[in-house]
C-alpha cells in the first residue's frame, strides 16, 4: 500500500464513520476498515472503479464531489479524506467547505507543485512539468488548480480553516511541516498532507 | 388464458386490510421458489417482479414455456445464485398467474370480478406477499430485490418491515411515479378499455378478449422500456421481408413488426384487468407522500444495507429518481451504496444480458452475504 495511505490510517483513530471521498478502487477504505475498524463510505466517480469497491465489499456510492457531498447531513462523519484530488476540482474553496461541513475533520492530500524537480523542470524546460505524481500534460490534465504546500497552508488563513497536522512526504519519509521549516518542505516534499478542522 | 398448471399457492387466511379501505381473506397468493433453505433459515431472497412479470424466475416457465423474466440474473452461478440462496417469488396479487386478481371468481356473488376487483396497491402487495416469511418460518430474509415495479415493492417492503430484511436492492425504480409514468399507464389502460370486447371489464363472462386494446397496450409500454439509441440500432429504418416501401399501412418497418409480435404473444400470457390493476398500483405508489413528503422517514427504522441500481439509457425511471433514493438514506446515515450501470438497452437493461450489471449484483450480494 502506498505510504500516502499508511499515514493516513495512522491519523485516523478506531470505530470512527470516514467518508473516503473519491475513493479510487477503495484500497484506503479496506485497509481502514482491516486496522481500524471504522464504517468506511465511500464516493467514486468512475462506475468501473465503484464496480471494483462493490466487488471487494465497500459501501460506495458513484458520484461528484462537487455535485453529492451536498445530500450528507452536517457532521456526519468524524473525517472525510480528500486524497490528492482538490487541484482537480473547478471550485477548491466551496469542496473544503464541504468536507468540513459533512466532516467534523478533513484530511486533505496534495501533490506538492513547489517541489524542486516541478520547479528546476519548468525553469529549464521552459513548459508545464511533468513528473512522475504528475504525469499528464497541460492540455489532458485533470489538474486545474495546481498548488504548493505553502499555498495550502496560505489557503487555510484565507478561507479560514484550522490546520492540526501537517506531514510532508518525501521518498517514503514522513516529516513534520512547521512554520521555521515550511520554505524547505515546500522545496522537497512530493506530497503535503493535511490534517484539517472548521 | 391458458390453465394453470404447475402452481404453488398458498391461502392466506389473515385478513389483509387494503389500502381502498376493502378487507380480503382466505386468498390465493401464486408463489416459486428456487435453491434451498439452509439450516439457519438466513440465505432467502425474495424477489419482487414487474409490471408483466410472474412468479416464474428463472428456468422454463411452466405456463408459458418460455424462458423465466429474469433468467439472465437468477440460477445456479448466476447472479443471485440458487446454489447459494433460496430464491422466493410470488404473483403480485391483482396479478393473473394464479394469485388473487381480477381473474378470480367472488365468492359472494360466484361471478368473476372483473373491475368488481378492489383497486390494490404496491403496500397491499407487498403486505400480503411477507404471509411467505411466515410460511417458511422465515424470521428474516437475506435480501429484497426487485427491478421497476419490483423495485417499489421492495422499498415499501423495507419500509413496512424495516427489520425483516439485511439487504435491500432497488433496481431501475422510483419512490413516486411520475406523471410521465401515470401517462404512458394510462394510455394503455385507455387502449384496453376502448377495445369493444373489453365489456367494462366483463369480458371473461362474456367470453371474449380484449386482444387487440392490450395489445397495443403492451406496444406503447414496449417502447418505454427500450432506449431511442437502442432501437436506432437494432431496427433504424430496415423493411420487414420487403425491398421497397409498400404505400399502405402494413408493417412496412422491422419497428412495426416487432412490435405487432410483442404485442400479439403478450395477449396469450397476461389479463387485460389485470394489466389495469397492476398499472393503477404503480401509478398509487409514492412513497414520498406516505411520509409525509420526507422519504428519508421511511428508512429511518431500518438497519439494512441498501444497494441502489440505475442504467444509463433508462428514461423511465431514469438515474436521478434512483438516485433520490440515495440521497434520502444518505440523509440519515443509513448503509447505501449505488452505481448507475452504463447501458443502451434502456429500462429494461435489468432484465437482459447485460454483463456490468450482472456483475455488480453478484458482488454485491456474495459480498454482504459473507459479511452477514
Amino acid at each position: 500500500m502506498k505510504t500516502e495511505y499508511k499515514i493516513i490510517v495512522d491519523l485516523i483513530e478506531e470505530k470512527t464513520r470516514v467518508l473516503d471521498v473519491g475513493c479510487d478502487d477503495g484500497t484506503l477504505m479496506e485497509s481502514l476498515k482491516k486496522n481500524k475498524n471504522v464504517d468506511a463510505r465511500g464516493i467514486e466517480i468512475s462506475k468501473d472503479k465503484v464496480q471494483i469497491c462493490v466487488s471487494k465489499g465497500l459501501t460506495v456510492i458513484e458520484g461528484n464531489a462537487e455535485l453529492d457531498l451536498k445530500q450528507f447531513p452536517n457532521d456526519s462523519f468524524d473525517y472525510v479524506v480528500l486524497g490528492q484530488t482538490l487541484q482537480a476540482f473547478i471550485n477548491p474553496e466551496i469542496v473544503i467547505k464541504e468536507l468540513l461541513r459533512v466532516g467534523k475533520k478533513a484530511i486533505i492530500t496534495i501533490p506538492n507543485f513547489g517541489h524542486w524537480k516541478v520547479r528546476l523542470n519548468l525553469l529549464i524546460k521552459g513548459t508545464m512539468p511533468i513528473t512522475e505524481s504528475l504525469p499528464n500534460d497541460w492540455y489532458n490534465t485533470p489538474n486545474i488548480h495546481m498548488c504548493t504546500i505553502k499555498d495550502f497552508v496560505k489557503f487555510s488563513k484565507i478561507i479560514n480553516f484550522k490546520i492540526f497536522k501537517s506531514l510532508a512526504l518525501t521518498n517514503k519519509n514522513i516529516s513534520n511541516i512547521n512554520n521555521s521549516n515550511l520554505f524547505y518542505k515546500n522545496l522537497f516534499a512530493e506530497l503535503g498532507i493535511f490534517l484539517i478542522e472548521k | 388464458m391458458k390453465t394453470k398448471e404447475n402452481i404453488k399457492t398458498l391461502v392466506i387466511k389473515k385478513p389483509l386490510k387494503l389500502d381502498c379501505g376493502k378487507t380480503i381473506n382466505n386468498f390465493p397468493l401464486a408463489y416459486e421458489t428456487y435453491g434451498s433453505l439452509n439450516k439457519s433459515k438466513d440465505n432467502a431472497i425474495l424477489v419482487f417482479h414487474a409490471l408483466t412479470g410472474d412468479q416464474f424466475v428463472t428456468g422454463i416457465n411452466p405456463v408459458t414455456k418460455k424462458d423465466g423474466w429474469w433468467s439472465y440474473a437468477v440460477g445456479p452461478n448466476k447472479s443471485i445464485d440458487t446454489n447459494k440462496y433460496f430464491v422466493i417469488c410470488a404473483n403480485v396479487i391483482g396479478g393473473c398467474m394464479g394469485s388473487f386478481g381480477p381473474s378470480h371468481k367472488n365468492p359472494d356473488t360466484n361471478k368473476i370480478y372483473g373491475t368488481d376487483f378492489p383497486v390494490i396497491t404496491i403496500n397491499d402487495m407487498v403486505n400480503a406477499q411477507v404471509n411467505l416469511l411466515d410460511h417458511f418460518e422465515i424470521k428474516k430474509l437475506f435480501s429484497v430485490v426487485g427491478g421497476s415495479m419490483g423495485g417499489m415493492q421492495v422499498l415499501q417492503f423495507i419500509s413496512n418491515y424495516p427489520d425483516k430484511a439485511s439487504t435491500v436492492v432497488p433496481i431501475a425504480c422510483t419512490s413516486s411515479h411520475s406523471a410521465q409514468n401515470i401517462a404512458f399507464n394510462e394510455l394503455g389502460r385507455q387502449a384496453i378499455a376502448s377495445d369493444h370486447n373489453w365489456s367494462d371489464g366483463k369480458y371473461l363472462s362474456n367470453n371474449t378478449l380484449p386482444d387487440k386494446g392490450l395489445s397495443v397496450a403492451r406496444m406503447a409500454a414496449h417502447i418505454t422500456y427500450l432506449s431511442k439509441k437502442g432501437l436506432q440500432e437494432k431496427f433504424g429504418r430496415k423493411l420487414q421481408e420487403r425491398d421497397a416501401l409498400k404505400f399502405g399501412f402494413d408493417a412496412d418497418f422491422q419497428i412495426e413488426s416487432y412490435l405487432r409480435y410483442q404485442g400479439s404473444v403478450f395477449v396469450d400470457r397476461f389479463d387485460a384487468n389485470s394489466y389495469l390493476y397492476i398499472t393503477r398500483a404503480m401509478d398509487y405508489f409514492d412513497l414520498v407522500k406516505q411520509f409525509d413528503g420526507n422519504l428519508s422517514n421511511a428508512f429511518k427504522k431500518t438497519k439494512a444495507k441498501f444497494f441502489v441500481i440505475s442504467f444509463t439509457s433508462d428514461w423511465l425511471y431514469p438515474t436521478q429518481e434512483n438516485k433520490d433514493i440515495v440521497i434520502a438514506l444518505n440523509a440519515i446515515g443509513a448503509d447505501v451504496g449505488f452505481v448507475e450501470i452504463k447501458s443502451d438497452k434502456g429500462h429494461d437493461s435489468f432484465l437482459l444480458d447485460v454483463p456490468d450489471f450482472l456483475k455488480t449484483l453478484k458482488n454485491f450480494l456474495d459480498k454482504s452475504y459473507l459479511e452477514r
